[in-house]
């Protein structure tokens, strides 16, 4: 047994007892708070498996993010579970075992983990990503790549998918709604958190710093448009949590945030009407700079990457502000 | 088989343990949570069909031959910030529901749909 084969055991070993807590937890609190402990094991599974650009956006959303998501909405609801009536643990959980012995049974045709010769890895497109993509690209973070050049289209999709999901929430959240509590707000807001407030004031620049150096850096080392963007939002998720909703707008307002949704999109898409307009196919770099493509796959790869960015920045921090609007009166 | 397979096995369970939360809890949060699990599972499985064994991950680097496969990658990674823009509009609807109905509890909810319709 390889240290690799011990380690990865002990992570699987952690989220399958983790899993089970989450399923078990009825204070939902702790459902959440293990939730976010399931992410974070599970971004170290993801270095352990190379894969390192989804380990860091696992890292910023799953055990940052969606935590806080999940905590803010049992604010706003009930944070305690009723019991699970019997009628409806034993069918669920026997359709739970069947599909995982049905899964296993599938899976004895599967290749094993990590073998060679497996379809994934002998399949024409691996070369071209891998090692043709140094030539016609030039960026060493073939992952990076891969998502804003070879497959810019998709990309272009989950972005509007973000931006639809961002409108959604917007749309549900900003309404009229019934009056809450405001003596529990204010004993919170009055709350001396000293130390968590000089620590995240004090954190606040090098979270900004380190989200534009993930943006910007993203074509050489794991990082990109999504990992910036879930890490810019992060931080003013943070700040909010510390300072309240009227402090952080003095610096990022709403309104402003309801433009850069857009905003990103736009970018993104009019990086494809430029090449057009410059005779070449929609999200084909190259017209960018057609003596030199490379130089062109670059520019034009940076640019859909910053408009990524702003779109999932700005769809993060919005959701989290009006979930935290829906619990603060004006 | 055990050796090569145990990962995908494991991995099969998580998404089962997520899908059994989803079916059997009527909470609607907890249901939101399950369904987490179950997608971050379902990411465990895409990455490690992408693994290689001895390999490196995909930046490529001078003096190193053997990558796992980027494309994976690609998808989960743009498939993760998807999941949590998802998850929200389920929180959102969520608490419209707690709003309307002061619960988050299905079997409640449904209780007070049934009695309005009696009632009418």
């Amino acid at each position: 047994m390889t240290t690799f084969d011990l380690a990865e055991a002990v992570l699987l070993g952690i989220l399958l007892v983790t899993a089970l807590a989450i399923t078990r937890a009825r204070r939902l609190f702790v459902a959440a708070m293990l939730g976010g402990l399931f992410s974070l094991v599970t971004a170290s599974l993801f270095v352990l498996l190379d894969a390192v650009d989804v380990a860091f956006t696992e890292a910023a959303v799953g055990a940052g993010i969606s935590t806080v998501l999940f905590i803010t909405a049992l604010a706003l609801t009930n944070s305690r579970e009723a019991t699970t009536p019997r009628r409806r643990v034993i069918p669920a959980g026997l359709v739970a075992i069947l599909a995982t012995a049905g899964l296993i049974y599938a899976s004895l045709d599967l290749p094993g983990v990590g073998d060679p010769n497996s379809p994934v890895q002998t399949h024409p497109v691996t070369d071209i990503y891998l090692e043709e993509s140094q030539q016609d690209l030039h960026v060493p973070n073939t992952v990076t790549g891969v998502l804003a050049s070879y497959r810019g289209y998709d990309t272009l999709g989950e972005v509007v998918v973000i931006f639809t999901a961002g409108i959604g929430v917007l749309l549900l959240l900003l309404g009229p709604r019934r009056p809450a509590d405001e003596t529990r707000d204010r004993a919170y807001l009055q709350a001396e958190y000293l130390v968590l407030r000089v620590v995240s004031k004090t954190l606040m620049p090098f979270i900004l710093l380190f989200a534009l150096y993930v943006l910007l850096h993203g074509e050489y080392g794991p990082g990109g448009g999504f990992q910036a963007g879930v890490i810019f939002a992060a931080g003013f998720i943070l700040y909010t949590l510390m300072f309240g909703l009227a402090a952080v707008q003095r610096v990022l307002p709403m309104r402003t945030l309801v433009v850069l949704v857009a905003v990103g999109v736009l970018i993104y898409a009019g990086v494809g009407v430029a090449t057009m307009a410059l005779g070449g196919e929609f999200l084909d770099y190259n017209e960018f700079n057609p003596r030199n493509p490379s130089g062109g796959q670059l520019a034009g790869i940076l640019l859909i990457e910053v408009g990524v960015g702003v779109t999932v920045a700005a769809v993060m921090t919005a959701m989290f502000y009006s979930l935290v609007r829906r619990g603060v009166r004006r | 088989m055990i050796a090569t397979h145990y990962t995908y096995w494991i991995i099969f369970g998580l998404m089962m343990i997520g899908l059994y939360a989803v079916m059997s809890h009527g909470n609607l949060v907890k249901k939101l949570i399950g369904l987490n699990v179950f997608q971050v599972a379902v990411f465990m499985f895409f990455i490690s069909l992408g693994r290689v064994d001895d390999g490196s991950p995909p930046i490529i680097t001078e003096g190193i031959d053997v990558y796992s496969h980027p494309l994976p990658h690609v998808l989960i990674l743009t498939a993760i910030v998807v999941g949590v823009a998802t998850t929200s509009v389920g929180v959102a609807i969520a608490i419209r529901i707690y709003e309307a109905y002061g619960t988050v509890e299905e079997d409640t909810a449904l209780a007070r749909d049934a009695a309005d319709e009696g009632a009418e």
